[in-house]
């Protein structure tokens, strides 16, 4: 976790590059769509990776530029779903403009995933290494469990929270039903919203980066003492990455959630937030494109794989697998790295 | 960047060389597993095999939880409906394709199971097995006039406000009253306890209906206690709070797997209670190894029965011991119902393959709102509008390993 | 008389939490690596016991023989095919590959021995009788618990033996200090990390056998749960240290039940995890953990 694979000689290029990266994208599919090219099964997943893109690149701010690894991520996507969801539903009649209601859920998603940032983050930050990544286990396991224990309700009176059992209601309806989650959700998501959403992400967190605060988050990852020592503030520089992908994490969740019309606390668990630590690996630590990549192929892996029927996640565990293995061989990595480059090989390996 | 190209290309040449062995070989070729079981080398290829009819078949797809944690119950529905769609493709006339994919209990991919499904040109829908994908796969199915019998999700979600999806199981609150009413009838107990799971909507719903019901009746609830997924092993505190409170009749709305252990555990701790289950009960003697004696004297309320001695079902259950050697349990039974319906539908509509999924959705609506129906899992089942089954359930008692009626 | 009953009942249940744990901390001390494969092994190994006992009708201790040595080459297999070629890769690749490792297995269990639960033959290897009853069978202990916390201790001694005198043991130890120097001193390292592998996944085969005797229900799933929880009584307890699992394991029951029974059976969870974090705020590294100095 002490390297840096992002190349700060050529910012801009990948700057430039993952922007067109994205928007090539989007041109391209909507032409297919347009075109008819595209089939349900890829149409109806383009949301989901969106959302996806979103949660890696922000966990990507988390575990590749502030070093810090997090096992709780989807913690934060499920605040945001289930804030974000529930603000849609009470304004439904407030706001009738579906794309500005979704905007502001997302935006409303996004601030409480940032509250629980700060309210996680603070704890968490003091600790180190192995203890850290556990402790956002824990959190994300606490917030799973209090999100499927809350119930909230909506009458006329406003709106009702309670844990643990349902509210007394005059008229109106449940919104959250504890462990049945929402139901019955508008589906407001397009694939519009979610290529904006990636867009804003990565303006989000490549200008972080490349700012002043960035450096400093960079700084304290590869030497905190040292960091230190020049005057870098520890706390307020890792809750400054730490809330912002909390944040980004939270609005990818109220996008997730309005794409499907039910939505559950235990979708959010551990292992979605394993998924998308495995985007994060995979895509390359502190490469944003290389994760957005990621999300994007290992989302649709499993459904390519469908044709495997009962072998289908044995395919999927074992390419996980030989992709890691082959991308941390020192033999397959020099020969890329001659392939593409034309310098000496291993100079990443070596960095270790 | 070296690193994530070649990634890329190494996740590429990966991907290209699973694809182009599976365009090869259709089956999956199980030659990876060292010994694979009989039972998942044929399912597949089985209904493609017979199907040939004459004037094309109807492409009937579903989707349930084939792998994880709750791929018991996907299975079994896709199993027994596998058995019904090769008799009906042997007795000539309707010819089924079936084709199952896999959701993993999971809405998105279910939806995703959907979409794949509806690019294979799926005409008629088994919806999905478990009840929150089927929600969110209900509401694709709506959308896109797709007609949609699901075997057993139970939720009022599933069919609320869709016209075209129907049930062929109780609905969660149908079995929570029922059960209380038959209690309070027979007076089985006085003082109940509860035991639910509180992450599942089969067992919340079925428990608030329960309660509501009993209040109603007038019965005494003295001690209600949870579970969850990750929790769901150790029962001591709850069946300890059962037991402070003096509870005589223990009701247990889960699945039979939890069941099995609450059983066990009650009798290592000299707690002896009636018990009185639901139709997610059933299935419990099946278990491999289960000792048939701890769920003796155990009531539960269910429409199938594999011991049942008509010939409908010992035909059915013969067979699937045949095939999969092992005993249905309701969601087979469930499954093998619908794709049955379907057919008397489909026969009484005069519909033929040809049909888009739209004109059969409105005959289907038409058929099953008229129709009655006699199954394995209920004689004389009829249908609502708003899509659900009306069928009675059978009260059963263990009794030296097998059911009986009550 | 309850309050007593529920300690019982957390002992139990924290006693296989700690058996799990050992098994956890040996490799983690040693490999340095979150094995999340550990409690798939586990599944492994009830399942191989499962099926000597009540397929084929073996002796019981012969199925638990049988379901050790299969999980040691299991372990052994792994670590060289998934986990050794990332020697020198960064930590969370190898974290990556242990959790495909665990998809790998639950898959492959699912298409050996299908999804359908198998209930455990516990009585075939306790015998009939359930337990032993204390105040005058006011209060009752399973043999299960008590067979489970002996094991417990015996393996958590047996363990310090061996990693203290023995010299396969020192090898570890000066493995899990720096590798480098370790190698420099003429220790095998590749062995020595093998043996472990090997160590970890037999006590994986016994964890199973015990997890499954106490909770008589079996599925591709059975060890993720578990394994969840035992790698948090693990860190609980101060990861490395092999008394400190021991320790963790045990709270860990006890609190889990206690939450339940006083506070909120729907809570547990989330009271269990927050105790946790506020232990590692107050002893950052585990209760019996080694606070490492930093170095400037």
């Amino acid at each position: 976790m002490k390297k840096s694979t992002l190349r700060l000689s050529a910012p801009a290029k990948n700057k430039i590059f993952t922007y067109g990266l994205v928007i090539a994208a989007y041109i391209i599919l909507r032409i297919l769509i347009s075109g008819g090219a595209v089939n349900a099964s890829l149409q109806g997943m383009l949301v989901p990776i969106c959302a996806y893109v979103v949660m890696a690149l922000s966990l990507n701010l988390t575990v590749g530029i502030l070093g810090e690894l997090s096992l709780g991520h989807a913690g934060f996507m499920s605040v945001g779903a289930f804030s974000g969801v529930v603000f849609a539903i009470a304004m439904q009649d407030a706001i009738p403009s579906a794309p500005l209601r979704l905007a502001l859920s997302m935006a409303v998603g996004a601030a409480f995933a940032a509250l629980a940032g700060v309210l996680v983050g603070i704890p968490v930050l003091r600790l180190k290494g192995d203890y850290l990544a556990i402790v956002t286990l824990a959190f994300g396991e606490i917030i799973k469990s209090l999100i499927n224990n809350m119930y909230i309700g909506i009458d006329d009176a406003g709106m009702h929270f309670k844990l643990l059992e349902a509210p007394a209601l005059t008229g109106g309806k449940m919104i959250i039903k504890g462990p049945m989650g929402i139901s019955s959700i508008a589906k407001l998501s397009s694939f519009t919203a979610g290529f904006i959403l990636v867009l804003i992400a990565l303006f989000v967190i490549l200008n972080l980066i490349q700012s002043r605060s960035g450096r400093a988050i960079m700084a304290l990852r590869d030497n905190r003492i040292a960091a230190e020592s020049v005057g870098i503030g520890v706390t307020k520089y890792k809750l400054m990455a730490f809330v912002t992908s909390a944040a980004l994490a939270g609005s990818a969740g109220t996008l997730y959630a309005m794409n499907y019309t039910t939505i559950v606390a235990n979708k959010f668990d551990f292992n979605t937030s394993i998924l998308i630590l495995v985007f994060v690996v995979l895509g390359g630590l502190g490469n944003m494109w290389g994760s957005i990549i990621a999300a994007t192929a290992l989302t649709i892996l499993p459904e390519a794989l469908r044709q495997f029927s009962d072998y289908r996640m044995l395919v999927y565990a074992i390419v996980l697998i030989l992709v890691m293995l082959a991308t941390n061989n020192p033999t397959i990595k020099g020969f890329f790295g001659k392939l593409f480059h034309k310098r000496p090989a291993g100079e990443e390996g070596a960095a270790q | 960047m070296k690193k994530v190209l070649c990634l890329l290309l190494a996740v590429l040449m990966a991907a290209g060389c699973f694809a182009g062995c599976a365009s090869k070989t259709d089956t999956p070729a199980p030659a990876d597993s060292a010994t694979p079981p009989a039972n998942n080398a044929t399912p597949d290829a089985a209904p493609d095999a017979d199907a040939a009819p004459a004037g094309g078949a109807f492409k009937l797809g579903g989707t349930g939880p084939l792998t994880g944690g709750a791929a018991i119950y996907g299975n079994a529905a896709k199993q027994g409906a596998e058995i019904a769609v090769e008799e009906i493709n042997a007795m000539g006339g309707i010819q089924f394709d079936l084709r199952y994919e896999d959701d993993v209990h999971d809405a998105e991919k279910a939806v995703n199971a959907y979409n794949t499904l509806k690019d294979w040109g799926m005409q008629i829908s088994l919806g999905s097995v478990t009840s929150k994908p089927c929600e969110a796969t209900s509401a694709e199915t709506f959308n896109d006039r797709i007609f949609s019998l699901t075997p057993s999700a139970s939720s009022t979600a599933v069919i609320e406000g869709k016209d075209n999806q129907f049930q062929m199981c109780f609905m969660d609150p149908n079995q929570g009253s029922a059960s209380a009413q038959y209690i309070a009838d027979q007076k089985l107990g006085s003082k109940i306890a509860i035991i639910y799971k509180n992450d599942d909507v089969y067992s919340v719903g079925i428990y608030e209906t329960f309660k509501t019901k009993s209040a109603e009746l007038g019965l005494e609830i003295v001690s209600e206690t949870t579970f969850a997924d990750g929790a769901d092993t150790d029962f001591s505190v709850q069946l300890t709070d059962a037991q402070k409170n003096g509870a005589d009749l223990l009701f247990l709305p889960m699945y039979y797997q939890p069941a099995s252990l609450i059983l066990a555990q009650a009798k290592a701790m000299d707690f002896t209670p009636k018990y009185f289950g639901v139709d997610g009960m059933d299935g419990i003697l099946t278990m491999e190894g289960f000792d048939a004696t701890l769920a003796e004297g155990v009531m539960l309320l269910t429409p199938f029965n594999a011991d049942a001695t008509d010939d409908k079902t010992v035909n059915f259950v013969t067979k699937y011991q045949e095939k999969y050697g092992e005993v249905p349990n309701q969601f087979a039974a469930d499954a093998y119902d619908c794709v049955y319906a379907y057919k008397q539908a489909l026969e009484a509509a005069n519909a033929d393959a040809g049909m888009d999924a739209a004109t059969l959705c409105d005959l289907m609506i038409s058929q099953f709102t008229s129709m009655t129906f006699d199954g394995i899992t209920g004689e004389a089942m009829t249908w609502g509008t708003d899509g659900a089954v009306t069928k009675s359930p059978k009260g059963m008692v263990i009794e030296n390993g097998g059911y009986a009626g009550m | 008389m309850t309050f007593l009953s529920y300690v019982i009942n957390g002992v139990s249940l924290g006693s296989i939490y700690a058996i799990i744990a050992l098994g956890y901390t040996m490799v983690y001390g040693i490999a340095k690596m979150l094995n999340f494969a550990h409690g798939d092994v586990i599944m492994v190994g009830a399942y191989i016991c499962f099926y000597a006992v009540s397929r084929f009708a073996l002796p019981p201790l012969l199925g638990i023989v049988l379901a050790m040595l299969v999980c040691t080459v299991l372990g052994v297999v792994i670590e060289r095919l998934a986990y050794k070629p990332l020697r020198s890769a960064p930590s969370l690749a190898v974290l990556i590959t242990a959790i495909g490792m665990s998809y790998f297995l639950q898959n492959m269990a699912q298409l050996l021995w299908t999804a359908n639960p198998k209930v455990f033959p516990t009585a075939a290897i306790f015998g009939d009788k359930t337990g032993l009853g204390l105040f005058g069978g006011s209060l009752k202990i399973s043999y299960v618990t008590i067979v489970t916390i002996v094991t417990c201790l015996v393996i958590m001694v047996g363990l310090t033996l061996f990693t203290r005198s023995t010299k396969m043991g020192k090898a570890m130890r000066a493995c899990s200090e720096d590798k480098g120097a370790a190698q420099l001193m003429g220790i095998n390292v590749n062995l020595t990390i093998s043996v472990t592998f090997a160590i970890g996944s037999a006590l994986a085969a016994i964890a199973g056998v015990l997890l499954c005797s106490a909770y008589p229900n079996l599925v591709p799933t059975t060890g993720s749960m578990p394994g969840i929880k035992a790698f948090t009584a693990a860190v609980f307890g101060g990861i490395g240290s092999i008394p400190g699992a021991l320790l963790g394991g045990l709270l860990l029951g006890v609190i889990e039940i206690f939450a339940r029974a006083y506070i909120s059976t729907q809570l547990s969870d989330a009271i269990v995890f927050a105790v946790l974090i506020v232990v590692l705020l107050v002893k950052p590294a585990g209760l019996l953990g080694r606070q490492v100095r930093e170095k400037v």
